[in-house]
Parts: structure tokens; sequence; C-alpha cells
């Protein structure tokens, strides 16, 4: 380690250099975020053959679920997304504040968006439409396909609800940060890590809707 | 202790072994030695020694089932527990084996500890995950055992659907600890595939990286693509088990076949996670103690990642006989056939590197005659079953079970202890009793023989996996496979001892008692806490034994070289 | 030499062509492996005797791999596992190819026993009787976990799945008894679920077969046992389709007469190519036919109303096949008399 310069306080001891270490962290967040990925995948697929088994009632099942929710939160999370990056933007002018204020928008979308998704899951209880063995609604004929079709809606859309869930915790907590000065010019990658968790939840959704929405 | 001219003239800091050679201001006694400074640690190589004792526990509790397996065994009808203790014994075996000792075993144990070191790094990546992945393992078990205490269950280790699904045993605990591990899994492959990426030293291109760490970053990436799609998958059986949510009940509607394809996309992969680190220390013991470079550097080194890649297209061959068309079963059949040509490879390579080397009878070498004999048994009766019509007839029968565990034990486990005999000097300074060393590696060998082939024959005869109780003709072969597995644990167990013994009281092994050339032999025994002083610069690849070489002084009768 | 092989190997008696052809493959690739673990086993050997460590410091040449060595290590074993593909796979596809003249068993595992039935009746608990020199196709399924069917002496295994049936086939050309275990795993009850395979000379087969049908049997004890099952007597497969019809209501929107009302008649149903509402076209084979009884929406006959309810878990398996052959029976043309020869067929399309 050369003498002549002060190591900046963010680089942590086992890295050479600062660069070094933004560099690995960003591809670490890149293979954690494929993980994600192939975590839905496996949901995806289960979903994709039970599609094709029971492709009339799924097919009905979608037709009745609220679309212009689905329509909404998707619109919802495309804004936040667009605030999270603004405010990365402003992280890397340095102006801490302003990241804070647009990761709190991305937040209340996120709220938003959870207030949506409990509207639809209580008009679905109402319904009787549950998962597995306690799926009670009449509309989609006698075949299994209705109770699977929802109780894959619940995992994918719970596991979906979750890592919002998540994505919010991070960004507020980033945000927080970011206000207090803790990024500067030269070093904002964690602004850029929490930016890229949530651009995956909202790309998840992106997947989720047509999906399930628009059979 | 005098310091040498060289180092006072480049003024920097140099490491001072004491007078037989033992560093003593090693990472074991820095930057403390309470139990808070390592339930905190940050260093990699406490974690990964963590890790060795935390998978040997298993190891043992698995071995333990195991030898109640064998003993219920030993006569055709019940012999010391009735059918659902049996059930969840052999459950419980597989559980404990797989989840909790062959998949962290090498890659957590002996990757977290020599991964940094081999690369010039000071620690992985992210140290804080690795301590994570560490306390996931941990949590993981914890859950797991606790499903075990309370009964465990009785599904087998492959759970399958709808007898998981319906069974009124513990299924949910021990599901819930296996995707919790699963995490670990993942956060480990993950630091592993950064660290090699961004933090190797100057000079080290990936041509010149060890063959270890090309088996270990296959392994990453098993790791992180396919533990995902199998945490859904218990997840999903954990759900549907404990609220009835049907995806692969056929009762509901489901299909408990797809639960197969979902499983066994994981499990097939990880298989691959098993083998290939071992394969990995393999590598280097063979190197080192043949005292020669790999013959086929670029071969051993793609045929893991080829490994990894054509694994993962392969896991159809667990359903050749569940109704699937035969046209799906060809397919996988065929690309199987490819996994075993990159295994055959390394085994052509590795023989061949023994050519004009200068070949040491050691206890690790040992067991690389041990795991070389017993891979190419392994994999080739793998490729006999991927033939298809020889699956129909060995399917579900003893004679997978004699194959995979010739692989994952005459082969994982063989290459474990490799491992542990070749690095015990580096990462304890001291050294076992050779002696001891090879009377073990011998009864392992033979012991391990005597359990499995039988096996073979077994299912050879027809005789189904996870049989409690057997017609009379299956006697014979089962009385010898037992006696096998006793002698086989008396090895390990004899194997248990000395190294304690060895960690305790042995003698002291200095730097590099091995005179081997792999990088992690730079470093002083035990190595300090931060590895290096600074990164060392690479100039040429490891094992090369054709000229001098600075960074491995030749040994003398005199005291140990006195810095690095 | 087979038979020096065959029991050196341990393997069981080969009970039919198959078995042989199969063996076959075995001893190729075992001696094979033999040959190449005894050769990478010397090699060793010879090298570590040729060059065993003379001094701690022994300089050593870096050795390079010509191209021709790494090519041999790839081509030469990838040769061989291709030429052993080439021979395993045709007999594999050969399994799901039953010859057309197959004389059908209806298989229904269930914890912890075997459950078979002729088509014409009659059936049996855990043996399964069959001519030798005749191919029989089994139909097999399950009544609750997936269970395995394993007849080692054939060399055949069929996993049972519940909700579906595989099938599989096979010709035993040599009289005697073999073992039936279940090869997966099911319970406490999973090694205890041993059946056997009695293969018959051809006549004393057809003899059998016709003394059965002539009497009506018990239900046998362990059958009784399990309230939750509807024992249903043997006796001829059709006749208690017919009366499984009347009594799930069936026919109440099915007619056997050819008329059409609320769903498709039952008439010469079997085989016929229907059209969907999708506008696909499916064969009405054992397999749709079993289909539309479990999920009657997924594949609805154009022209008809999607009212069908379906009957997953309030018929047992037995009933659904019986219902299959009653269908089955029903045909404008054949005059059927006497015991039942074993229906032609086309083997069940797979998805």
């Amino acid at each position: 380690m050369s003498d002549a310069t002060v190591a900046p306080p963010q680089l942590a001891h086992h890295f050479e250099s600062l660069e070094k270490q933004q560099h690995a962290a960003r591809l670490g967040m890149w293979l954690f975020l494929a993980t994600e990925v192939l975590l839905f995948t496996a949901l995806f697929a289960g979903y994709g053959v039970y599609r094709y088994l029971y492709s009339d009632t799924f097919q009905q099942a979608s037709r009745h679920l609220h679309t212009w929710i689905g329509l909404t939160n998707t619109l919802i999370l495309i804004v936040s997304s667009f605030t999270v990056a603004a405010g990365l933007d402003q992280a890397a002018k340095g102006k801490g504040r302003n990241t804070f204020r647009l990761f709190m928008f991305s937040v209340l979308c996120g709220v938003v968006f959870m207030c949506f998704k409990a509207y639809e899951y209580t008009h679905h209880f109402h319904e009787g439409m549950l998962p597995g063995r306690y799926y009670t609604y009449e509309a989609l004929g006698s075949g299994p396909g209705g109770a699977i079709f929802f109780s894959l809606y619940y995992l994918i859309t719970g596991l979906h609800a979750f890592h919002v869930l998540l994505g919010m915790t991070v960004l507020t907590v980033i945000g927080l940060r970011a206000r207090a000065g803790r990024y500067t010019t030269e070093y904002f990658v964690p602004v850029e890590l929490a930016g890229l968790y949530w651009h995956l939840v909202d790309l998840i959704w992106i997947f989720v809707f047509p999906l399930i929405y628009l059979a | 202790m005098n310091p040498s001219p060289a180092s006072e003239a480049s003024g920097s800091m140099h490491f001072v072994t004491d007078q037989n050679g033992y560093f003593a201001d090693n990472y074991l006694v820095k930057p403390g030695t309470g139990l808070r400074s390592w339930l905190y640690t940050l260093d990699h190589k406490r974690i990964g020694v963590m890790y060795l004792v935390g998978v040997s526990i298993a190891f043992a509790i698995g071995g333990f089932f195991a030898m109640l397996i064998r003993l219920e065994l030993l006569t055709p009808g019940p012999t010391v527990m009735d059918a659902m203790t049996y059930n969840r014994v052999f459950t419980l075996h597989g559980v404990v084996m797989i989840f909790l000792f062959m998949i962290p075993a090498i890659p957590s144990g002996f990757g977290n500890f020599f991964l940094p070191i081999m690369l010039g790094a000071k620690d992985v990546a992210f140290p804080r995950l690795n301590l994570l992945s560490w306390y996931l393992y941990l949590l993981g078990a914890a859950i797991a055992i606790y499903g075990m205490v309370y009964g465990g269950t009785d599904t087998g280790w492959t759970f399958y659907t709808p007898y998981s699904t319906t069974t009124a045993t513990k299924v949910v605990p021990v599901l819930l600890g296996a995707f919790v591990i699963g995490f670990s899994s993942i956060l480990t492959g993950l630091n592993f595939i950064v660290t090699t990426h961004t933090m190797r030293a100057p000079g080290l291109t990936w041509g010149r990286l060890p063959l270890f760490i090309w088996g270990i970053y296959a392994t990453s990436v098993i790791q992180i693509l396919a533990t995902p799609v199998v945490g859904m998958t218990l997840l999903l059986v954990a759900v549907e088990n404990a609220f009835g949510w049907g995806i692969f009940d056929p009762a509901r509607g489901g299909d408990p076949v797809l639960f197969q394809h979902f499983f066994w996309f994981y499990s097939h992969p990880a298989v691959y996670i098993m083998i290939l680190p071992a394969m990995a220390v393999i590598s280097e013991v063979v190197c080192a103690f043949a005292r020669k470079n790999i013959f086929g550097y670029k071969a051993v080194a793609y045929s893991s990642l080829g490994i990894a890649f054509v694994g993962f297209f392969t896991w159809g061959h667990h359903l050749f006989v569940s109704g699937q068309s035969a046209v799906d079963g060809g397919i996988f059949g065929v690309l199987t056939m490819f996994v075993g040509i990159f295994t055959a490879i390394k085994v052509f390579n590795w023989t061949a590197t023994l050519y004009k080397g200068s070949v040491a009878f050691t206890t690790p070498f040992a067991y690389f005659v041990g795991f070389l004999f017993f891979l190419v048994f392994g994999g080739m009766t793998g490729v006999a079953l991927a033939t298809l019509s020889l699956d129909v007839h060995w399917h579900d029968t003893y004679f997978v079970v004699a194959h995979f565990h010739f692989i994952m034990v005459g082969a994982t486990v063989m290459g474990f202890l490799a491992a542990l005999h070749y690095w015990l000097p580096k990462i304890t300074g001291r050294m076992y009793s050779e002696g001891w060393g090879l009377v073990a590696a011998v009864m392992i060998v033979l012991g391990f023989n005597f359990t499995f082939i039988p096996q073979f024959l077994l299912g050879n005869m027809g005789m189904p996996r996870r049989y409690y109780s057997y017609p009379e003709k299956f006697w014979a072969l089962n009385v010898a496979s037992t006696a096998g597995a006793s002698v086989l644990a008396l090895g390990l167990v004899i194997v248990l001892v000395y190294t304690l013994v060895a960690i305790k009281w042995g003698p002291i092994a200095g730097r590099n008692p091995w005179n081997s050339r792999g990088f992690e032999w730079m470093t002083p025994s035990p190595p300090p806490l931060e590895n290096f002083e600074k990164p060392p610069t690479f100039t040429h690849g490891p094992h090369e034994y054709a000229d001098e070489d600075p960074a491995f002084p030749a040994p003398h009768l005199a005291p140990e070289p006195k810095h690095v | 030499m087979n038979e020096l092989l065959r029991r050196l190997l341990f393997l069981p008696e080969q009970a039919s062509e198959h078995a042989r052809q199969v063996d076959a493959l075995h001893y190729f690739v075992i001696v094979t492996t033999m040959v190449a673990a005894a050769g990478v086993f010397l090699t060793v050997v010879y090298f570590f005797v040729r060059y065993r460590r003379r001094g701690i410091d022994d300089r050593t040449p870096f050795v390079h791999p010509e191209f021709i060595h790494e090519a041999l290590f790839v081509v030469v074993p990838l040769a061989l596992f291709l030429l052993w593909f080439a021979i395993g796979f045709p007999q594999f596809v050969r399994l799901s190819l039953p010859p057309a003249d197959a004389m059908d068993v209806y298989v229904q595992g269930k914890k912890w026993m075997w459950k078979f039935a002729y088509p014409g009746g009659p059936s049996s608990i855990d043996t399964l009787r069959v001519p030798a020199n005749r191919p029989v196709r089994l139909l097999i399924t399950s009544r609750d976990v997936i269970h395995s069917l394993y007849v080692p002496a054939l060399r055949l295994k069929m996993d049972a799945l519940p909700g579906r049936y595989t099938q599989t086939w096979f010709e035993a050309d040599r009289p005697g008894r073999y073992d039936v275990f279940c090869a997966e795993y099911c319970g406490t009850g999973h090694s205890a679920m041993l059946g056997e395979l009695v293969v018959m000379p051809e006549a004393e087969f057809d003899r059998w077969v016709s003394e059965q049908r002539r009497s009506e049997l018990v239900a046998s004890a362990q059958d009784a046992a399990t309230p939750a099952d509807r024992v249903l007597p043997a006796g001829n497969l059709v006749e208690q389709g017919r009366r499984v019809a009347s009594e799930q209501g069936c026919l109440k929107c099915h007619s056997v007469d050819g008329s059409r009302h609320i769903g498709p008649t039952w008439v010469d149903l079997y085989q016929r190519r229907e059209k969907l509402k999708d506008g696909a076209t499916v064969v009405a084979d054992e397999g749709y036919l079993t289909k539309s009884m479990m999920d009657p929406g997924a594949q609805l006959v154009d022209g008809y109303q999607n009212v069908m309810p379906t009957y997953q878990g309030k018929l047992t398996p037995p009933e659904v096949a019986a219902l299959v052959e009653y269908i089955k029976s029903l045909r404008t043309q054949a005059v059927r008399s006497g015991p039942s020869e074993g229906p032609a067929y086309e083997s069940i399309p797979r998805k």
C-alpha cells in the first residue's frame, strides 16, 4: 500500500483501491440479482406448465382479476423506477438530500402499490378465490384449474410483494444515509446497488403483469 | 531469528518464524483468541476453520445414521428398529450428508481458507457476507436438527410428492433448514466468483490460476444458478404440506412429476457442486506429490467449466422411468454422456501428470489413487445408467446407491481427506503421523470397496432402494456391505483421532513440508492474519518444477528461512 | 458365456428376449469399464514405480500435451459412450412401443399392494399371471403416492403415478415365477409391497382365464380391510363399467345408442377423431377418456357446453378403468361373444 495518498474512509482493508472495491460491489450485486431472477423463474416455469395444462381455466381466471389494478400498479412501479434513477443521478452529483427525497417518493410508490395489492387480496378473499384447499370460487368451473391458478397467483405476487418490501427498506436506509452526506461524487456505489435492486423488483413485476393479468 | 540481508535492504516488514519454523503471530492468535474474536471474525481463514469443524460434526452425524442403516440391514427382517424409524434414519442420513456435509465441505471449508491466499488477496470480496453465510449454515442446520429431534421426516432426501406433501412426519422443519442452508451456499458462491474476478494479485492472469481455483469457481457458478430453483421448490413443498396448496398433488390437479423436474433441475447440478471441488483438490495434490506441472492445464481448467455448464442440462436422467417420452429420455441420455467425457479428460490428464514426475507415496497421494480408481468406476457406471435401457433395470435399486456413493464417498470424501492431509500443515502449522495416515487410508479404501461393491451386485440382483426388509436371497451381500462399512467407519475414526492429536501435539511442519509449489505454500504456516504483507507478484503459473523458484527456496536441514 | 457373466454379475434370470439384449449391453459396458479401470490403475502404478521420488528437491521437466493427446482423451471415450447409447436407446424406445396385438392388463399400485385387472376379468391382488410368448401391455396407475412396478427378471420398470396412466410392455418367453417389487419409496410398507409374476404356458393361461371368468371371485380379505376402497367384485370389467356409468350419472348426459345429448355419445367414441373447441383434433383413446373424466373442460369437444363436472377424487382408478373398458365395448359393428381377446389400439400419445 503506498503511503503517499490517504486511503478514503470507505475503502475496506482487504481491497487494493476504491475502484476495485466498487467494481467488486457491482459484480456482486449483478450476481445476486441473477439469483433473484432464478428464484422467480422457477415459479414462472411452474405457472407456464399449468397454463398449458389448464389453458381454458387459466385464461378465464385472468379475466376475473382486476386488470385495472394490475395496470395501475405497473405504472406506479415504472414511475418509482424513474425516480430511483433520478435519485442515483443526484447522488452522482453529490446532492444527497435530493437522493433522499426521490428515494422516499419511490418508497411512497411502493406503499401505494402494496395498498392496491391489499385491496385486491381482500376482494379475492371475499370472492373465495383462495389458494389450494381453501378455494371456493364458483365461476371457473369445477375442475382443479382454478385452485391451481390462485395458488400460483398468491405465490408469485406474494413473493414479489415481499421483495417490494425488501426494496423499500433498502431504499429507505440508503436514502437516509444519502441525506446524512455519506456519499460523495467519488463514492456512491451503495446508491447504485440500491437502485439496481429496485429496478429488478420493477422488472419482475413487468413480467408478472402480462403473464398473470393479461392471459 | 536474525533478519537476513535481503529483507533489511528492502526495508519491508518480515514474518518471523521461531526456530522450528512455526509462525507464532498467525491468524489463530490475531486479532485475539477469545470466543468473541471467533464469533465476530471477518477473517476468511477462521471462517474456513469453523466450517471444517461444522462439516466434520455433520459428517459424524450422517455417518452415525449410515451405521444405523447398515445395522438394520444385517438381517432380512426387523433387526433393531421398526419401518417408520428406518425410513426416518435413511432420510436424515441423506439430508445431513448432502446439505450439511457434501455441499459445503470443500468449498466453504478449504475454499474459504485457500481461495484468497492462492489469489494473493487479503480476504474474500465480502467478508461480512462470508460470516453471514456461516451463520446461515448454522441456522439451517439447527432448524433441520430440530426437525430431526422431533421425529424427523420419512420422505427420503428427495422429498418426492405426493408422498412428501401428505405424510404426517415433520417435513417442514427439514425443508426449511435446507432452504436456509441454500442461501448460505448461494452467498458463498457469489463471494468466490467476485473474489476471483476482482481480487487477483498483479500478474495472476486467468491462465495462471491454480486449478483449485478453477474448480471452486465452476462450483460457485453452479451454486448461484441452481440453488435458488431448489429453494423455491422446497418452499412449494413446505407450503403444500402445511397449507394444502396443491401444486404437486394430483388430487388437487397438480402434477407430481413436475416436482421431480424442479427438484432435479437443482439436485443434478448439485452433485457437480459436490464433485468439482474434490477434483479441484486432486489437481493440486497430484501436482504437489508428483512434483510436476499438470499435464493439460487448459483441458483440466475448461473441463471444470464444461461439467458445470452441461450439468445443467442432464436432470432428466433421473426421470427415465417416470412416464416421460422416450425422446426426452434420449436427449438427456446423450447430454449425460458429455459430462462423462469431461470427467474422462480429467482422469487421463491427472494420470499423465505422473509421467516424468517425481512421485512420493504419502497419505494425500494414497487418497489420490483411491479417488482415481473410484471416480473411474463411479463415472463409468454413471455413463452405463445413461444408456437408458440399463437404467430401466437399475433405477431406484442399490446399483444407483452404489454408483453415487462411489462418487460421493469414493471420490469426494477421498478428495476431502486428501485436502485435509495436504493442507493440515498449512492450516495448523503441525504435521500428522504419516504412518497412521497410511494405515487409515488403506482401511478406508478397503472398507469402502467392501461396503459398496456388494451394493452394485445387490442392484443387479434387483434389490430396490430404501428397503427396510428384504427377501432372503439378498442377505449375504447385505452382511458383506455392513462388514465393509464397519471397516470404513473405523478407518475414519482413526483419521479423526490422529488429526486431533496432530492439531494439539503434532510436530511443527514448517512453511512447506511437502516442498510443493502451490501458491499457498508461499505464506508461513499457519498464515498471518492478512496472508501477505503486500500482494505477491506472479510471474508464472503454479506447480512448475523445472527450475529454481525464489518464492520456494530449497529446504535445508537448517532452520526455516525467516522471511517471505 | 452369457450364463457365466450373468452369474458373475449376480443378474437374475432372463425371462424375455429384451432381458437378454439388455444384459448383452451390460456385459459390454462392464467389461470395457474393467479394462479401462485396469488400464488407468496399471498406468498409475507403472508411473509411480518408474518416476518415484529420489530426492526432496527433484526437478521435473515442464511437459506440454500435444493436441493429439487431448484429442484422444476426448474422442476415444466419446465414441465408446455414444456406441453404448446407440445400443441402449433403441432398447429403451422399444419398451414404449407395444405391439398392436398385446394383451392389456390394468395395474394399480396402492399402499402397499398391487392390483391387476384384465379387461373382461378377472382381477387379482399381488399376483400377475401372464401367458408365455405373448406380448402383454401394462397400463399402470396409482391410487395414492408414486409407486414403481419392477420385475427384475424382465429388466422392466415403470412408475405408477397417481392421476395418470403410464404404460410399458413385455413378452416373457419362459414359464416361471418371478419377483415383483415396488421400486419407488412409498412409506412404511414399501419393502412389503411384494408381488409375483407367474408366467404360464399359453394353453394353461387360457384355461385359467376362462375358469376365472366363469366364477365370481370374492374380493380378498386385505381389500375389504380398507373401508376407503369401494370394493368391486372381480368379474367382467365391462359390466362393472356399465354399472358405474349409471350409478355416477354419466348416462344422464352421454347416450349409448348414438343419439346426441348433453355430452357426446359413447357409441363408437373409442378411437374416434374428435374436433375440439379450440380447433385441434384429438383421438379419443384411453388417455383422452381418462382426462375427460378428471378435467372435462381441458379438451372440450366442439359443439358442446362446458358443463360436465369433474370426477377427480370421486372415482377410484379401477372404476375409471372399468368405464374406459365399457366405452371401448360400445361399437356398432363388433359382436362380441366369449371372453375378450384384447382390443386393438394405438399407443397412448405422450404430451
